[in-house]
């Protein structure tokens, strides 16, 4: 319908400047939703891909989620027992060759075995708790961003073999020490060893900065007095997004607690979902505020053009092209907001981007903010806005459309 | 000839809490090529009966059939259809779009028609503006034309669909006296030249006088 968008667009070109500031509202609104949800969503991404990066995808450690079923059950079972005390099983991943075997054979992705054990670090007189992990060198940098995080020395030098250790540089300068200093290590079953330091890194994470230490695998079964012994499989996957899935079968197959990553961080995963919905929120009400602006020039327009509306249905036009017409002018000025809002905002999101700042706490990471670039966004806020300008346009339209000419030809004359 | 308008007990009561009859009881056929006027006193309801008669308004008795087909059974949409092509509309007041020039005004019954190609769309809005002494206007628009020339190009608004039927509602009752005679000049020429029935509410006897036929409205009924 050609005519009618010809008449729509002359109304609202006649009405230059009102017309530009309900433009400018959903422009600004627009604008503002896209820089917002860029920021938001970059800021999501950057921590989840920070959660992804450190964390394995699927995480199997010799626990059990319930407690195995004991010998004593299984010969009995119709009678209940209590006071039976567990049967001790022997602690670790059980046949970890024939585990780590059946994993290589079809996961996609990388993993890496280990022996996670508590102990202490001692230098002098100062002690310190900490994890002491015993880790294989050819395949730990797989599956963990630590090879990236060397302030002195590296990864490389525990390959070499020998007693080494990799601590983190909030450990060693509480113990005191240093790179190339040789530290004593207490493990929980009571064994003293001497390490010395050929490496120390700085994550970010205080928690693993300050409590972990790497070791070769053996000399952390040694420690423990469990040869052969490993109790934690960490996998990363080409696709973080299989995490759940893979976990399941590993789970189901090896029978130990395996935690794809959404599990193990869900409430900040609900977190997330939350910010999301407070977002769509805000953007909804900017939009709704521009709607209110919307509603207003036409609502004015239809009060001008009564008479023209008037003529035009005696002339043969339906209530139908009348109430088209009127919400073709809202969807107008609508679109025409979300076009310069998308200038807006892609400009915003663009100066945001250049935005660099210091992170105090450390002094030493320069770093921007993090912004996520999609098109969603623009097609959401747009979306937002000419739905809205729709509905602004439509509400006003349906009331002047509905008047009979008669009336209004009559009170002219 | 044929008849073109014809009604039988037309009567139109505004539904107030007491009920102002606009038109009792009016029955009435005008052939075609007729020029009638509508005369009578102001709120006599000689508009009212027009606007009946033109499809804007429904009646809430009686029958009215427009060139043998019955109204009464039409819906918003026919009515609509039957206006845009079987009528035309001049008013006292123009009525023009402000925003649009001359040619353009005259275009628009057309392209909502949609019945004529854009080209010959625009060569017919031409030729009808000339035809009433507007060539030099075309491209005006109304508030850069004088009263009379308004009227003329809301005339030959009416006229952009060819319709049968020219219903005017006072259309020299805001004009001066030389521009009235203009006006009404071309309207007889509708009937005279063109085959055109049109049927003018006016309260000037003298020009009533002039057309054919006249019919003397008082309190809503044909006196």
């Amino acid at each position: 319908m050609r005519l009618i968008l010809d008449i729509a667009i002359t109304h609202i070109a006649g009405r230059g400047r009102q017309t530009l500031v309900a433009v400018l509202g959903v422009a600004v609104g627009v604008g503002f939703s896209i820089a917002m949800a860029a920021l938001m969503q970059g800021g999501q991404d950057d921590f989840v891909r920070q959660l992804v990066d450190t964390m394995p995808h699927v995480d199997i450690t010799d626990d059990q989620r319930t407690a195995r079923r004991q010998p004593a059950e299984d010969a009995f079972g119709a009678v209940a027992i209590s006071g039976l005390r567990p049967r001790d099983d022997r602690r670790g991943i059980i046949n970890p060759t024939a585990a780590t075997a059946w994993l290589a054979s079809w996961i996609p992705g990388r993993f890496a075995v280990s022996l996670k054990t508590q102990g202490v670090i001692r230098y002098s007189s100062r002690e310190v708790g900490a994890a002491i992990i015993g880790i294989d060198p050819g395949h730990e940098p797989g599956v963990s961003p630590i090879v990236e995080d060397f302030v002195q020395g590296s990864f490389n030098a525990l390959a070499a073999g020998g007693n080494n250790v990799l601590v983190g540089d909030t450990m060693a300068k509480r113990l005191g020490t240093g790179f190339g200093d040789t530290i004593t290590v207490v493990s929980s079953e009571g064994l003293t060893r001497s390490f010395k330091i050929v490496g120390l890194f700085h994550t970010g994470t205080t928690a693993r900065d300050e409590g972990e230490a790497y070791v070769l695998l053996k000399n952390a079964q040694i420690l423990s007095q469990r040869p052969n012994a490993i109790n934690e499989i960490r996998i990363k996957l080409n696709d973080p997004n299989r995490a759940p899935a893979v976990a399941h079968r590993t789970e189901a197959e090896l029978g130990y607690k395996s935690v794809a990553w959404q599990e193990a961080n869900e409430s900040i995963l609900q977190a997330l979902i939350i910010r999301n919905i407070i977002m769509y929120t805000v953007v909804g009400a900017i939009m709704l505020v521009a709607g209110f602006g919307i509603y207003n020039i036409i609502s004015t327009i239809t009060h001008e053009k009564a008479r023209d509306i008037a003529i035009m249905k005696s002339l043969g036009f339906l209530e139908a092209d009348m109430r088209r017409m009127f919400l073709l002018e809202g969807v107008a000025i609508g679109s025409a907001g979300s076009v310069l809002g998308w200038l807006l905002g892609f400009s915003m999101v663009y100066g945001l981007s250049l935005v660099r700042f210091e992170i105090a706490a450390t002094g030493q990471e320069m770093t921007h903010l993090p912004i996520a670039w999609s098109v969603l966004h623009y097609v959401i806020a747009s979306a937002f806005a000419i739905g809205s300008a729709a509905v602004a346009g439509y509400l006003p339209a349906r009331r002047a459309a509905r008047q009979n000419p008669v009336d209004i030809i009559r009170g002219a004359t | 000839m044929s008849v073109l308008i014809k009604t039988e007990k037309l009567t139109r009561v505004l539904p107030e809490t007491i009920p102002v009859t606009l038109v009792k009881d009016v029955t009435l056929s005008i052939e075609e090529r007729e020029f009638v006027a509508i005369t009578g006193p102001s709120g006599s309801g000689k508009s009212s009966l027009l606007y009946l008669l033109g499809l804007l308004d429904r009646p809430t008795g009686g029958k009215l059939s427009i060139g043998g087909r019955d109204t009464d059974p039409m819906d918003e949409r026919e009515r609509a259809a039957t206006r845009l092509s079987m009528l035309g509309f001049v008013f006292q007041f123009h009525f023009l779009l402000p925003e649009f020039t001359a040619r353009e005004n005259v275009e628009i019954p057309m392209r909502k028609l949609g019945r004529l190609a854009r080209p010959a769309m625009y060569e017919r809005a031409g030729e009808l503006l000339a035809s009433l002494g507007l060539a030099e206007h075309l491209d005006k628009r109304p508030d850069q034309l004088s009263g009379g020339q308004r009227q003329r190009v809301a005339v030959a608004r009416s006229l952009a669909n060819d319709p049968p039927l020219i219903l005017a509602d006072e259309p020299t009752g805001s004009l001066d006296s030389k521009s009235s005679e203009q006006v009404f000049a071309i309207l007889e020429n509708l009937v005279r030249e063109r085959g055109k029935t049109v049927v003018a509410v006016t309260h000037d006897l003298d020009m009533a006088g002039r057309m054919d036929r006249r019919i003397h409205i008082v309190d809503g009924r044909i006196e």
